[in-house]
């Protein structure tokens, strides 16, 4: 996989995950071409279409479009349950997920796609080894650092 | 805002992440973000060291800043200290922010390695990974060279967790695609084959995707890989859905790592162990046979995953290209979901079933589906879905075939999508071409294609029509009959025009028997289009006019009359203008058998690829060509053994028609028996690239071929064989000794004020008796005979000259005709441009006339120009040949050395082919002032007290041409005694070395 786009009806970028060296300029002209061309399509058309050199495959869960970019010897239907588990590991995550929750945790999001997808490639297909993952680094978090937010805005000196 | 339980709610970020929702204009939102940005810079910049906390909160509001798509130029460093935090949030954020806004930032890249490789050696397979990610999403060059050797390491190494493995697997992976040189095999590689035995299914998975791109670079290493492939995918496929527990997605078991196994084994050939093959077959059949099974669950992810893997059996089966079955149980499989009522995957089996076609052993079982997929280019609603049916028509189609798909493609074109239109066009043109078994099928599908959709039909299309014509006697008539007709249409295209000019200005004669379609009724029709088209056309129209007047004499008035109009002989245009003065010359002076061998009919064309075909490979590139890379395979089967079509045969004449060649270059090869061919092809093929070596004999030939030539072939105005340019090359390379004394040229000799530049010969050999006096100096007489006196005034500058040549009449009678023009032959016409401003064709007795040569030296030559005069002097033509005497010591600059700068460049130059040596007999008396003015003359600047011994001349020099300097330094040793001189040339150029020592040993 090249790389995997999630933006909203309106085309607002939610996520962004590139697994080739690309300009910033490039990753922000690739992003705003496939955008326009994906949101022209009509719902019933199939999921999948040419691209320059790639293969497109894209899937819409209610306002939002997941959008993966693949090679030409990839396989369209898998990329498709790709994106429907990562979909399934966000809902399990933060129960019955919405396009909300991907905005106010967008660095969640990029975590748990880290443990499924890494270099493009499926890293880890089982929803329970990944959520596991997850939950472990939650849960350093909360054993290492007590509920300091308050704290924080009065400006304590730092702790470390 | 979403009530998160789990996780840290960073507050301040949220509140900001709603602020930003909340904007409602782009200016109020970039508003609040400077304000957040000035807030994240004080803080950072303040004297109170942050908490790990505020750094980590401020971090990520810059990362969600940069994501809504600002640029971010700070926070950088306090990302990089997140890395060294031991609190696991403030790491992963750390990461996360370096991850995303990767900078190339050199001290950085150093610290962030020296955080990573911490990590890494941490033992906190947590931390481990959070590192292992980090280079993954960067793969960098730098840490690639940090890490390759690194991560394999930890990838085999015993102690290492799973999901630490996984993650080093695809970490490796990473950086293997990025930086491939980098990673380097090693005793590691067996035992990450191993790793496909795994008992955890995911490092199993992460480990088939790090060999699959491993055994691509280098297969050998990872052959073993093979036969676990194998027995892995065998164990999935016949486990029970419920075996691999979380593996098993929606009742299809392990999914992704099923396919990514079937992918790993197409890096290679069918196994060649029996048993092994055995179980794979099995297993593949196995795979066919679930298909046929119900689905297990009606939810879309069951049919997906289950088909993923199917497909993926079908990409093997067709990569192994060996199992006639299993290829027809596939080609089944993919009919049935031509039908089915998924769009995706009706999708994939058409173009799934474009490789199948190029199967020998399923291309028949592929055609069988030709109705549903004709249908289904008809009737889906999607273009993507009816771009695969267009090439699946394509690459099913064979000779039985041929004429239904091309009329399908055919009537699709007219209301396909423009953005697929071209393609289409090109596919039509292919097709119809290759298989073509009666030539007037093949005219009226072009014919088609241009009524239907002329804007797409590319140049190379029509082209190809007319070479088409042009090679095969028997559609000749046909094509001029339906061109004919396709023009009376009130509105045709532009391409029409040109295919109908110049179809009916060959073979119109073929149709001027029907009094419907006489000549006068073929021109005006032609005519009636002149004025719609653009000028290229309309170039084209005229030189079926002058073809026309060859063809029917009848109308050679009404023609002339309207060459004669001052639209065309006085239009802007000045090829047009052109021709319109050449062909209304060409028709009043030459002789009606001059004209017939002027305006023959083209020559058959040389066969060559199709250009069509290789602008649709250009268009598409190779990979979606298979069906064209299987040609021969393909054919075997369809026409049970005899490939006898895509067999190329040399002679036009009597093959059937494969990829005759493209009118680019109008070469012939082969001439055929009916036509004389006065020319040898050599001369010829070299057109497009080089003025014409003409001999007299060659001008009918390249008159006939040249206007058309120059308009279907290429835009440039080199290339026009009529122009006036050219002419004058043509003129130019004539070489001087041929005694062209055809009919021809005399003709063209007695009108020599209608073509005032086409007098190429010269006759009699090249004068140069003079020519060697002109070394070392640039003026004084270069010829003299009873006639006629030639004189040089030259002055040249670094690799520019200009001289200006005087050409006395001796006698009292004036010289009519008066030509001349400059000659470089062969080689010399790359090394040297001379360019020869018009002069006078008359000149009086005795007066003088005037003629100035620009020159310009392109690289160091060694041959003359040839200087070819010629006129008229009472009755009788003369000619007269001089080398011009245009050396390469005229493009010398003197340079001024000191001794020691001398010397120093004197050993650099030492190599033995930089240095020319001559030892002669001095011819003149041995004057030391007549030398040195030889060597000045020569061009070298002359070094005073550089020699210790006084006697010697030293010199030294830059030759300048366009492409090089070159340095130059002489050394000239008399021996008064002997009566002998030693001449020494030192220069970084062989060839400038031995010229220029042969050009000065010549003075002395």
């Amino acid at each position: 996989m090249q790389f995997m786009l999630l933006f909203s009806r309106q085309g607002k970028l939610r996520l962004q995950k590139w697994y080739v060296p690309l300009s910033d300029k490039e990753r922000k002209k690739i992003s705003r071409d496939l955008v326009q061309t994906i949101l022209a399509r009509k719902p019933k058309m199939c999921s999948f279409l040419e691209w320059r050199d790639l293969k497109i495959v894209y899937k819409r869960y209610a306002s939002l479009y997941f959008c993966c970019a693949v090679e030409d010897q990839d396989n369209e239907l898998i990329t498709l349950e790709i994106i429907h588990r990562y979909v399934e590991l966000l809902d399990k995550y933060f129960g019955s997920v919405c396009e909300l929750d991907i905005i106010f945790n967008f660095e969640k999001a990029y975590f748990i796609l880290d443990e499924f997808l890494l270099g493009g490639e499926a890293q880890e297909t089982s929803k329970k080894n990944v959520l596991k993952a997850i939950e472990q680094a939650d849960l350093l978090q909360e054993l290492w650092e007590p509920p300091q937010g308050w704290l924080s805005e009065l400006s304590l000196p730092a702790s470390t | 805002m979403p009530a998160v339980s789990k996780g840290d709610g960073m507050r301040g970020l949220a509140v900001f992440i709603s602020d930003i929702r909340n904007c409602k204009s782009k200016e109020a939102e970039i508003k609040r973000i400077n304000k957040e940005l000035a807030n994240i810079r004080s803080k950072f910049k303040g004297d109170k060291a942050l908490d790990g906390y505020s750094k980590k909160k401020y971090v990520c509001k810059l990362l969600f800043i940069f994501l809504l798509g600002h640029d971010i130029d700070f926070g950088h460093m306090e990302a990089v200290n997140l890395l060294s935090s031991n609190k696991y949030t403030e790491k992963q954020i750390g990461y996360l922010f370096i991850s995303v806004l990767v900078n190339s930032n050199s001290d950085l890249i150093s610290l962030i390695n020296n955080a990573i490789k911490n990590d890494l050696s941490s033992r906190n397979p947590t931390f481990m990974n959070l590192a292992l990610h980090c280079i993954a999403n960067v793969g960098s060059r730098e840490m690639a060279e940090a890490f390759a050797a690194e991560v394999p390491r930890i990838l085999v190494a015993g102690d290492t967790m799973d999901s630490v493995k996984q993650s080093a697997a695809l970490c490796l992976l990473r950086l293997n695609r990025t930086s491939p040189d980098l990673v380097l095999m090693g005793e590691w590689t067996a035992r990450v084959v191993h790793l496909l035995n795994d008992q955890h299914l995911g490092v199993v998975t992460a480990a088939t995707s790090l060999i699959t791109t491993l055994a691509q670079k280098s297969p050998e290493d990872f052959k073993t890989s093979v036969s676990l492939a194998v027995a892995r995918l065998s164990r999935i496929v016949s486990s029970a859905s419920t075996d691999l527990q979380d593996y098993t997605y929606y009742f299809v078991a392990a999914p992704w790592l099923s396919v990514k196994l079937l992918r790993l084994l197409q890096c290679y050939p069918p196994p060649e162990d029996g048993a092994i093959r055995g179980r794979l077959t099995e297993c593949l059949e196995t795979i066919l046979n679930k298909a046929q099974e119900p689905p297990k669950s009606k939810k879309v992810q069951h049919s997906n995953a289950k088909n993923a893997v199917l497909f993926e059996a079908i990409s093997l089966i067709i990569h192994h290209d060996s199992e006639p079955t299993l290829l027809v149980r596939a080609c089944n499989q993919l009919g049935q979901f031509l039908q089915h009522r998924e769009t995706n995957l009706r999708y994939l089996a058409l173009e799934s079933m474009c490789t199948l076609a190029s199967s020998e052993f399923s291309h028949e079982a592929v055609k069988t589906h030709i109705e549903t997929v004709i249908n289904a280019l008809k009737s889906e609603r999607d273009v993507s879905v009816r771009q695969r049916a267009v090439d699946l028509l394509y690459a099913m189609c064979d000779r039985s075939n041929a004429k239904q798909i091309v009329a399908e493609m055919l009537s699709y074109l007219e209301t396909a999508d423009y953005s697929i239109r071209e393609e289409i066009v090109l596919k039509v043109a292919i097709l119809a071409e290759k298989y073509a078994v009666d030539y007037t099928w093949y005219v009226d599908t072009i014919l088609n294609l241009i009524r239907f959709a002329g804007d797409y039909v590319s140049d190379e299309v029509w082209y190809r029509v007319i070479q088409i014509v042009i090679n095969r006697d028997e559609v000749q008539g046909y094509a001029a009959k339906t061109v004919f007709e396709a023009l009376q249409a009130p509105a045709c295209h532009e391409n029409l025009v040109k295919v109908g000019g110049y179809i009916l200005g060959e073979f119109g004669n073929l149709i001027a028997g029907d009094s419907r379609s006489s000549p006068l009724i073929q021109f005006d029709l032609l005519h009636s289009k002149f004025h719609l088209c653009s000028v290229p056309t309309r170039a084209l129209l005229l030189s079926a006019y002058i073809k026309f007047i060859n063809l029917f004499p009848e109308v050679k008035g009404t023609i002339q009359e309207v060459l004669r109009s001052d639209s065309q002989l006085r239009n802007a245009d000045v090829e047009l203008q052109q021709r319109a003065v050449e062909y209304l010359r060409l028709s009043s002076i030459a002789s009606t058998d001059i004209l017939a061998t002027v305006l023959e009919e083209m020559p058959p064309f040389p066969e060559r690829e199709s250009s069509i075909l290789a602008k649709l490979k250009r268009k598409k590139g190779p990979g979606n060509l298979h069906p064209d890379l299987d040609e021969n395979r393909k054919e075997r089967s369809a026409n049970g053994g005899t490939a006898d079509h895509s067999s190329t045969t040399s002679n036009a004449k009597s093959s059937p028609l494969s990829f005759v060649g493209d009118l680019l270059a109008p070469a012939s090869t082969a001439p055929p028996t009916n036509r004389p061919r006065p020319v040898s092809s050599s001369y010829l093929l070299q057109a497009p690239l080089t003025p014409i070596p003409l001999q007299a004999s060659a001008v009918p030939v390249l008159l006939s071929a040249g206007p058309l030539f120059q308009v279907a072939a290429s835009p440039t105005p080199s290339t026009d064989l009529l122009g006036l340019g050219s002419t004058i090359t043509t003129q130019n390379s004539a070489p001087p000794a041929s005694k062209g004394t055809s009919l021809l040229v005399d003709v063209f000799s007695e009108n020599i004020a209608a073509f005032p530049v086409e007098t190429p010969v010269a006759v009699g050999p090249v004068a140069d008796e003079n020519f060697s006096r002109f070394v070392c100096k640039n003026n004084g007489v270069l010829y003299e005979n009873q006639l006629l006196q030639i004189g040089l005034k030259s002055e040249f500058r670094q690799n520019l000259g200009r001289m200006y040549v005087f050409f006395g009449n001796k006698t009292s009678t004036q010289f009519m005709n008066f030509a001349a023009s400059v000659v470089c032959q062969d080689t010399l016409q790359a090394q040297l441009n001379v360019h020869a401003k018009p002069a006078d064709p008359t000149v009086d007795g005795g007066a003088q006339l005037q003629q100035i040569l620009n020159i310009e030296c392109m690289s160091d030559f060694v041959d003359a120009p040839v200087l070819n005069i010629q006129f008229r002097y009472g009755g009788t033509l003369q000619n007269v040949a001089v080398k011009l005497p245009i050396t390469l010591n005229k493009f010398f600059q003197p340079t001024e050395m000191t001794s020691q700068d001398f010397f120093q460049r004197w050993k650099q130059l030492g190599a033995p082919q930089q240095e020319v040596q001559k030892i002669f007999k001095a011819k003149h008396s041995m004057d030391t002032e007549v030398t040195k003015a030889k060597i000045m003359g020569f061009g070298a600047a002359l070094l005073d007290g550089v020699d210790p011994n006084p006697s010697n001349f030293v010199g030294a020099g830059v030759i300048h041409t366009k492409t090089t300097q070159v340095g130059c330094l002489l050394r000239l040793e008399p021996n008064t005694q002997a009566q002998m001189y030693r001449l020494t040339l030192r220069t970084s150029r062989d060839t400038v070395s031995q010229r220029l020592c042969d050009l000065l040993s010549e003075q002395f």
